[in-house]
């Protein structure tokens, strides 16, 4: 037995004509102002709950989420870091959150100043020449990205560069992003080792490639090498080097993609800058290019004269705007705070801490479920099930068991080029003995998978619920009340 | 900052991994990679930043609001971030562990079902970055429904949302736009019959208010859209169907709008909330996460996402769209709002905007050299001819503290003198005076 | 009703069956398999033209999408409907009421180039 809260939905709690906080009444219904044929029919079938009915409604289902702040959550590739509370508050403050985006530029040069600080904070710790904040999560990011790149094509009359080459690991945005901007995917198989096969990419290079996307570290928690190689390649095929900037969190302080030959990268400011995922977003998705692209970047764009900070949307070769406005402000602010505590010399320990972290948990863990690729790691380590020793386990198994011993599961089944892949990131931010406890799960695991196999397939056994029915879900829709 | 293994501990774990100092981790990075400078500025520590942004915060000075144009400022009961600042929604990440995100996944269901109720509609995902890039998805998926790519816009569509539709698809040429000539300020009837009559539209793009604040003949529309064989998308605002005639029906096929006015602060514009909504049939076309009802091991109700193998991770180059990310948290945020307020406050927040913005127009058009510029009916917005540019209005009126609207003439030189103005429940009967007072001295 | 024996095979697991110069097409046991629990058939549309070995329909799982090849050239000539409510049914009754589409064909003698029921078990 569990003792989570029962799970009524809200609209099966509902009362009809208890109510909600109250506000200011019109003195006369809306016939006197308007004619009756633009009045909707019914009210809408929402729930009729009290204040108090509500808050306990929604407390009650948050305790049944596990999230950061209570549970180590090694989501290979999402980067679960700590979120710092100071941010919360601070991008909360009215002097941001009151402010309507037509308000002249005079009054909000607090919020454009951030902007503009988090773009010089960006090229900083890149090297790239400029940056967008405007897009609203990594995928976005990518979609402008590709459309830069594509722009720039164009404008130098290239017609014909509609080819995005992207490796076997790549996370499945990049190339359903490279179709939105227009262009065609071309899948590359990586090499034994888990990079991009240098000979393969060669095969693929020529006049029709617009962009070769590359994620650094990649999928698998690997170096790309041979990445100066590659870069020299793709640019003197005319192409453009874009890196998914995902896995930033390995790189931060330590190496500048521009010094790499990166054209074009995004960065999930929810990831690598630490603000927090909300269960799904609002993430960001700064978009940052070369010297030669920067004419190409969304407006309006944040300047500054020395004085003060204005907004321009001024530009021969912008690509327009990905989305209205100039960014998710409150997810900008807390990148924005999150680097205003570090120096250039701090920076890196970011970086060192998580990879430190990523090859301690491969290594402890390496006589029991072992790396796919065998070798130091990055921020993130992939590792398998060794059918030799655990015919019968299954990746999905193990995650649903971690769950029960009160450890979120890593990224599971990914990347694909990896079988009965278990991607585990656990970041700089958590300490030795969270991670000693979490070796000894898999640990315990392991041995359970050796003797006593169905006991995981019936995992979880202590969640709010059990193992879900995703075929009924998927066969039989239920979508709303 | 924020790392917390000790130096003894980091030794421990190094010797574990069997090399000597961290700089053995990074060998595959080449040494000239490596010996980049990092220039930013001395660290600060928590109390000093606290100060900076406070400093910054100050530096913004919001105004009294008349503004909206797709932004606007509602009432936000404290529950609502009381709720979704708690850590357990705040800090997990998208529901991928379904037994472990049962919190999220139930409120994304609820989201999902507060919004197919107050727009009338068979489903919504859950949720888009914000109300134009929910637009751009939408025509996307008529142009895979009907097979056309041409898709006819309303004139009066927020012209912020057609700089992204023009983005998203300038490159791709999937869809291309055209826009639909305006009759006093509302789709001309005839000239919409007319244009689609060539069959070649996949769909029509209906704003409703529209961005004049107008209300539009929605149900005349739709029939001649669906005459012609074309689809009808409309961009609504979610506060306004507390009272108005939903999309659902005026048998609209795809209904989408900014949801940052349920229960989101404005941010200077983001983060948004992106609605997107369809009926049953075309579930299949929805990009982004979708939450679902199921059931577990011991038959028990539960929620999972569902209809994956629409999306990116499993579709790759052949999914419909490249979203991952949604705006869970501003969801939350429209999910609590809509439980707060049920049916009926959101009939008397609808109601309490209506006559707002009815009396401050009055109040306006009563000032010399002011006049209502449509007389059509409105929900809270509408715009005024002033006596003086609008750009110069608006400068002035900042000044004593008011934001006084959107200036029409960033977009149409020939309404340069055009406000477009917005009171919202928000605004107080002293706000109102404070508004006419500034407006009559400027 | 669509034995197997009776049927010939793609390299990519459709099988035809051939009713009077209408192939019937349906995917094999073997795939229904590997797919596991189908949850949706997103059916190709009536009259459409089709050519051997073009991707015309997709069948999903809750992990996956397959694409599904016409082993034969021709016109869509009907569709089977009943997997719009029942998509299971692919993996219920693979050669039989779970068949997806049938393209009156344009060239019966493509159903040479196909494999036989034994050769197919062969690939597998």
């Amino acid at each position: 037995m569990n003792t989570y809260p029962h799970n009524l939905l809200s609209i099966e709690k509902s009362s009809l004509g208890r109510r909600g906080p109250q506000i200011r009444k019109a003195q006369k219904d809306a016939s006197a102002y308007l004619p009756k044929e633009f009045l909707r029919r019914t009210p809408p079938n929402l729930p009729s709950l009290s204040e108090f009915d509500t808050v306990r409604h929604f407390t009650n289902l948050s305790r049944l989420n596990f999230c950061l702040d209570t549970h180590f959550y090694p989501l290979g590739s999402c980067t679960m870091k700590y979120n710092p509370k100071a941010y919360d508050v601070l991008s909360a403050l009215d002097g941001f959150s009151a402010l309507h985006p037509y308000t002249p530029q005079d009054y909000a040069q607090g919020t454009l100043s951030i902007i503009y600080g988090l773009r010089q904070q960006l090229k900083a710790i890149t090297g790239l020449y400029d940056f967008t904040l405007q897009p609203a999560a990594g995928a976005h990011g990518e979609f402008t990205g590709a459309l830069i790149a594509a722009a720039y094509h164009r404008s130098r009359k290239d017609f014909e560069r509609k080819e995005i080459i992207i490796p076997d690991t790549a996370h499945g945005t990049n190339p359903a992003t490279a179709v939105m901007a227009g262009c065609r995917v071309i899948n590359i198989k990586s090499a034994p080792d888990g990079r991009v096969d240098i000979e393969e990419l060669k095969k693929v290079l020529g006049p029709k490639t617009a962009l070769v996307m590359l994620t650094i570290p990649n999928t698998a928690g690997l170096f790309e090498k041979n990445i100066k190689q590659i870069a020299k390649l793709a640019h003197e095929a005319g192409s453009l080097l874009y890196m998914d900037g995902a896995n930033l969190n390995a790189l931060i302080g330590m190496v500048k993609p521009a010094n790499m030959g990166v054209d074009i990268m995004h960065i999930n400011l929810h990831k690598t800058l630490a603000t927090p995922h909300g269960g799904g977003g609002p993430g960001a998705g700064a978009v940052g290019v070369c010297e030669k692209l920067a004419d190409f970047l969304p407006v309006p764009r944040v300047e500054f004269d020395g004085k003060k900070y204005k907004l321009s949307v001024k530009s021969k070769n912008t690509i327009g705007a990905v989305k209205s406005f100039y960014g998710n402000i409150s997810v900008i602010i807390r990148a924005y705070c999150y680097l205003k505590q570090f120096d250039g010399q701090t920076l890196k320990e970011i970086a060192e801490n998580a990879v430190l972290n990523a090859n301690y948990v491969r290594v402890k863990l390496a006589k029991y479920f072992p790396a796919f690729f065998d070798e130091i790691c990055m921020h993130e380590c992939v590792l398998t099930i060794d059918k030799g020793m655990l015919p019968n386990a299954k990746t999905i198994d193990i995650a649903k068991m971690l769950l029960d011993m009160g450890f979120h599961a890593p990224t599971v089944y990914f990347p694909l080029i990896v079988p009965e892949a278990i991607m585990i990131e656990p970041t700089e931010t958590e300490n030795k003995q969270t991670l000693d406890k979490f070796i000894s799960a898999l640990i315990s695991i392991f041995l359970e998978a050796g003797t006593n196999p169905e006991v995981l397939h019936q995992a979880p056994r202590k969640c709010p619920v059990k193992r879900i029915d995703e075929v009924m879900a998927a066969r039989e829709p239920n979508l709303r009340w | 900052m924020f790392t917390s293994n000790t130096e003894k501990e980091k030794q421990e774990m190094l010797d574990a991994v069997g090399v000597k100092s961290i700089k053995d981790l990074f060998k595959d990075i080449e040494p000239s990679l490596l010996a980049g400078k990092f220039d930013l500025p001395a660290a600060m520590t928590e109390a000093e930043l606290s100060a900076h942004i406070k400093q910054l915060a100050a530096e913004n000075k919001p105004l009294v609001n008349f503004a909206g144009a797709g932004i606007y400022e509602h009432f936000i009961p404290a529950a609502v971030n009381a709720i979704s600042s708690r850590g357990e929604f705040l800090t997990a990440y998208t529901p991928y562990q379904a037994e472990a995100s049962q919190g999220t996944l139930q409120a994304i269901y609820e989201y999902q079902s507060c919004i197919c109720a107050l727009f009338e509609m068979g489903v919504s995902n859950a949720s888009h970055y914000d109300g134009a890039t929910a637009l751009a998805e939408a025509c996307g998926a008529a142009v895979r429904i009907k097979g056309k790519n041409k898709i006819l816009l309303s004139a009066a569509l927020n012209p912020e949302y057609k700089k992204v539709l023009n983005t998203y698809f300038k490159a791709s040429n999937v869809a291309v736009f055209e826009d639909c000539p305006l009759n006093n300020a509302t789709v001309d009837l005839n000239c919409l019959k007319e244009k689609l009559s060539s069959g070649e539209y996949a769909a029509f793009v209906l704003a409703n208010p529209n961005f004049y604040g107008c209300l539009e003949d929605a149900k005349s529309i739709s029939k001649i859209t669906h005459e012609a064989g074309a689809l009808l998308i409309a961009q609504v605002y979610p506060v306004s169907l507390g009272i108005l005639e939903t999309p659902g029906s005026y048998d609209a096929d795809f209904a989408v709008a900014e949801g940052q006015c349920l229960g989101n602060t404005m941010s200077f514009g983001g983060p948004g909330l992106g609605i997107f909504t369809c009926k049953k049939e075309y579930v299949r076309y929805t990009p982004g996460r979708i939450c679902g009802i199921s059931k577990d091991a011991d038959g028990k109700r539960a929620f999972v996402l569902t209809l994956q193998a629409r999306e990116q991770h499993i579709r790759r180059e052949r999914a419909a769209s490249n979203i991952c990310s949604n705006q869970a948290l501003c969801a939350l945020n429209a999910a609590v709002y809509l439980t707060l307020m049920g049916p009926y406050g959101m009939r008397e927040v609808a109601e309490a905007n209506i006559e707002n913005a009815h009396i401050l127009k009055d109040k306006i058009c009563s000032l010399k050299g002011y006049k209502l510029k449509f007389d059509k009916p409105f929900f809270n917005e509408f715009v005024v001819e002033c006596p003086k540019p609008a750009a110069q209005i608006i400068k002035a009126a900042a000044k004593k503290g008011i934001l006084a609207g959107y200036d029409l003439g960033r977009n149409d030189k020939t309404l340069k003198n055009c406000l477009l103005v917005c009171a919202t429940e928000m605004r107080t009967k002293a706000d109102l005076e404070t508004f006419i007072s500034v407006l009559r001295g400027i | 009703m669509y034995e197997q024996e009776n049927c010939k095979f793609a390299k990519t697991h459709e099988w035809a069956f051939n009713e009077n110069g209408v192939a019937v097409v349906g995917i094999s046991d073997h795939a229904q398999h590997e797919i596991s629990d189908i949850v949706f058939v997103e059916l190709p549309k009536k009259g459409a033209q089709v050519k051997a070995g073009q991707q015309c329909c997709v069948i999903e799982s809750v992990k996956s999408a397959s694409d599904i090849f016409s082993p034969v050239s021709g016109e869509i000539v009907e569709v089977n409907e009943a997997l719009s409510s029942d998509a299971a049914l692919v993996n219920r009754e693979p050669h039989a009421g779970g068949w997806i589409f049938k393209v009156k064909m344009s060239d019966a003698k493509e159903l040479d180039n196909l494999l036989t029921f034994e050769d197919y078990k062969k690939t597998l």
